[in-house]
């Protein structure tokens, strides 16, 4: 898998290094092999989409990249050297279910600045930035649980931007969302890869691909299936896995 | 021959003049069950916190002693804070035998495992929820574990509600330390326990029937409190 190394970035991005990179990733857990040797790079200022069938281990590889947890076998590089502290204080990530602080929404927002160092005004200033950006500043005071899945989905971006990250995971942000929700989830995400922000995102939504997605990382039981271009990719898929999951077909893996 | 109603309204007599003897003790009462709920808690909340937020060897034997110590018999709390505090003990030179204050101590160790053990469950709980979200941000052991006790505050306030619960009822241990000594360490649960071998079932009825309407108050406030958060969404 060494050899599939991804070529996903465009011309403009094609001499810049990559800001994460994997080699020889691979993750057991119950005696089973869930993440089978991916090497990859995720390239600064791109909107990477991670995909696949269920099972494939999506968001299992989101919770690598981030540390959260420890590869059995691999080694992560932020900008050519080992994964460290600071490297982690350069990331953010958007969970499936947003998980909200059982405090105001306001609140939400002020702990996540304040863990990071940034109190007073500095802190007050962004965290009602932060509101307006994601269009909650009429509930500021609210707690954050009674919020509608996409308002909570909304602060949880913005929870995740306000540390102003260079690298954001989002493991299927809109997968219970309606559609206007979803679009406003989509602009969040876009507004931040406009300021610098670069994205890895799991989605199983073809149409939400085409409309953010610049690469394209599909994975399946496991493996690196294909990496590309999201765009060449669905223009000509190289391998057998990806081509059935675009035509809906169940993919069966060849006998060894 | 006395009948069950002349006794019944003579202890409510009693409460309704607030007695001074009757209020003395009371006062007594919820000065050392707060006192000790209070160190209780300072001690009991972040022991919890700790072993229910952090990953530690150790931390299951942590677990189980804290635990067992729950069930505490207050007759041997009694006796082994007796035996520290009395002149020959280690700790006779501060004279605090037959004092609240011996009160307090033995209460504090009664109920500090309570609290830290029912704060532990909360954490835990609470943690496994928020754990990828306070690694994901970064957010330091200090910063965690307040965080958590901030957040699970309804469950908190239950779990020292709780303790306070154990401590005001409390008779052997404060017997044995505080000795029942009239105007100085006389509570409740030790003056219902001689009034009625004494025949005064007057006073042993009244200081019962405050008793009982304090852990009506205590467990109405509990029930109220959860509600709350419910309907506010913070639970």
């Amino acid at each position: 898998m060494r050899d599939m190394t991804l070529d996903m970035h465009t011309a403009d991005s094609a001499t810049a290094p990559a800001l994460l990179a994997c080699q020889g990733l691979s993750f057991d857990a119950g005696g089973k092999r869930l993440i089978d040797d991916l090497t990859l790079e995720i390239h600064p200022g791109r909107r990477t989409l991670v995909m696949g069938p269920n099972g494939a281990g999506k968001s299992m590889l989101l919770r690598l990249l981030h540390g959260l947890i420890a590869p059995t076998t691999g080694e992560l590089l932020w900008q050519g050297r080992p994964l460290d502290r600071g490297a982690r204080a350069a990331q953010a990530m958007v969970f499936q279910r947003p998980v909200m602080l059982r405090r105001s929404v306001l609140a939400n927002l002020r702990f996540a600045l304040t863990v990071r160092g940034i109190t007073g005004a500095a802190r007050a200033a962004k965290a009602a930035e932060a509101l307006d950006m994601a269009r909650l500043t009429d509930m500021a005071r609210r707690p954050a649980r009674v919020l509608s899945g996409g308002e909570q989905q909304r602060l949880a971006l913005a929870r995740a931007l306000v540390g102003q990250p260079r690298l954001l995971f989002l493991d299927e942000p809109t997968s219970s969302l309606d559609p206007a929700s979803t679009r406003a989830i989509e602009d969040l995400i876009n507004a931040a890869c406009q300021r610098g922000v670069s994205i890895v995102m799991v989605t199983h939504d073809l149409g939400q691909a085409r409309r953010i997605g610049d690469d394209l990382i599909f994975l399946q039981d496991g493996k690196l299936a294909e990496t590309g271009t999201l765009k060449n990719v669905l223009a000509a898929p190289k391998s057998a896995a990806t081509r059935a999951w675009l035509e809906g077909r169940l993919y069966t893996a060849p006998a060894p | 021959m006395f009948s069950l109603t002349d006794i019944l309204s003579e202890a409510l007599g009693l409460i309704l003049t607030w007695d001074r003897d009757l209020s003395e003790i009371v006062m007594l009462s919820l000065r050392v069950t707060l006192t000790a709920v209070v160190i209780s808690c300072l001690i009991g909340l972040p022991l919890g916190a700790m072993v229910g937020a952090f990953r530690f060897t150790g931390r299951g034997t942590v677990t189980v002693v804290l635990n067992a110590l729950m069930g505490l018999p207050p007759v041997v709390v009694g006796l082994v804070v007796y035996l520290m505090l009395s002149a020959s003990g280690p700790l006779g030179v501060l004279q605090l035998l037959y004092t609240p204050s011996a009160m307090i101590i033995a209460q504090t160790i009664l109920v500090t495992p309570i609290i830290a053990a029912l704060t532990k469950q909360v954490v835990e709980d609470l943690h496994d929820e928020y754990r990828e979200q306070f690694a994901s941000l970064g957010v330091g052991a200090f910063a965690r574990m307040t965080a958590l006790l901030w957040d699970a505050r309804y469950s908190v306030l239950t779990v020292a509600l709780a303790g306070f619960g154990r401590a005001v009822a409390e008779v052997g241990a404060v017997l044995i330390v505080g000795g029942n000594i009239n105007h100085v360490t006389r509570v409740m649960t030790t003056t219902i326990a001689l009034e009625t071998s004494k025949g005064n079932l007057e006073l042993a009825l009244a200081l019962g029937l405050l008793l009982l309407s304090i852990a009506v108050i205590v467990n109405a406030l509990v029930m109220a409190l959860r509600a709350s958060a419910v309907r506010a969404a913070y639970a």
